[in-house]
């Protein structure tokens, strides 16, 4: 039919918060009881490689969450979406919440695998410290601007330079010659099968559910707040 | 328990403590929310009561 627009069957933003918090509770419990009475043991670092399915879910997540937020800002300096602001902001805030997760898992496994909590020679750790940090950055040029045309504008373009150091970090790691951090994702797939990829597919997919609801949680709370503000300034 | 056993354990307790933080910021910034949407219930209902006791122009 000319002219009719596609409509999505299924919006995201249609589903219901309670049921979303309900399939993140289930999904994280899945993963849980996946990653520690379903997956086998790894033959060359043992129990302790069970970090590896919510770590590297987690980080995953993260990225989205960045990624997320630089669409968001681009919608936001492109088309003036008054919605995209707030949504970009509240999408680096959870990539921030996720990214602090990764990098203290990070921590753990590698004081069990390497022996020390921090290795600066290791280029994607330092790399993801600096996108970590790029973002911390983020908050504080927003805060340190009034609310209003200027402050969107500016967080909606760092938030779209911060994109780019995320193939940087993720490429990092294939460049270098010399490595302690384990490869798992080539390019011709990930380098595991059978019950460790089926929990760690759970793991990821519990963890994007996780954010997506605790971004919405976090979205409804502002938008609220705003609105509360508007009210009081009416009354005023 | 083995260090690598306390290790692993350590780092998902970590996950959850974040999440758990996260949802009780959460929950406490909507408990605020809720007290001003009540405060602002208050002041309305105050504000319709004394339009009402206002007394008319006689004459």
């Amino acid at each position: 039919m000319a002219g009719a627009t596609i409509r999505p069957v299924l919006s995201l933003r249609r589903i219901p918060l309670v049921a979303l918090a309900l399939a993140s509770l289930v999904l994280v419990t899945t993963a849980l009881v996946f990653v520690f009475y379903v997956a086998p043991n790894d033959a060359n670092q043992g129990f302790s490689q069970r970090i590896f399915y919510f770590h590297v879910s987690i980080a995953f997540t993260a990225y989205a969450c960045f990624v997320c937020g630089a669409w968001n800002a681009f919608r936001h300096l492109w088309k003036r979406d008054p919605r995209a602001d707030l949504e970009s902001y509240v999408c680096v805030h959870q990539g921030t919440i996720f990214g602090a997760m990764v990098l203290l898992t990070g921590s753990i496994w590698a004081k069990i695998s390497w022996g020390h909590w921090w290795v600066w020679s290791e280029d994607e750790l330092v790399l993801f410290l600096i996108l970590y940090l790029f973002y911390c950055a983020y908050f504080m040029l927003r805060f340190s601007l009034d609310p209003g045309p200027q402050r969107a504008n500016l967080s909606a373009v760092y938030a779209l330079f911060g994109v780019v150091l995320i193939p940087v970090s993720f490429a990092a790691i294939r460049l270098a010659k010399e490595f302690l951090h384990p490869r798992v994702f080539t390019l011709s797939g990930p380098r595991f099968g059978g019950w460790i990829l089926v929990t760690y597919c759970v793991a990821q997919s519990a963890m994007l559910v996780l954010a997506y609801t605790l971004y919405r949680i976090e979205i409804a709370g502002k938008r609220l707040d705003l609105r509360l503000r508007e009210l009081r300034d009416v009354m005023a | 328990m083995t260090t690598s056993e306390k290790y692993v354990t350590a780092a998902y307790v970590v996950v959850f403590a974040i999440v758990l933080v996260y949802v009780l910021l959460i929950a406490l910034k909507v408990g605020r929310l809720d007290r001003e949407v009540s405060e602002l219930e208050h002041r309305v209902e105050t504000a319709g009561e004394s339009a009402e006791r206002e007394p008319a122009a006689v004459g």
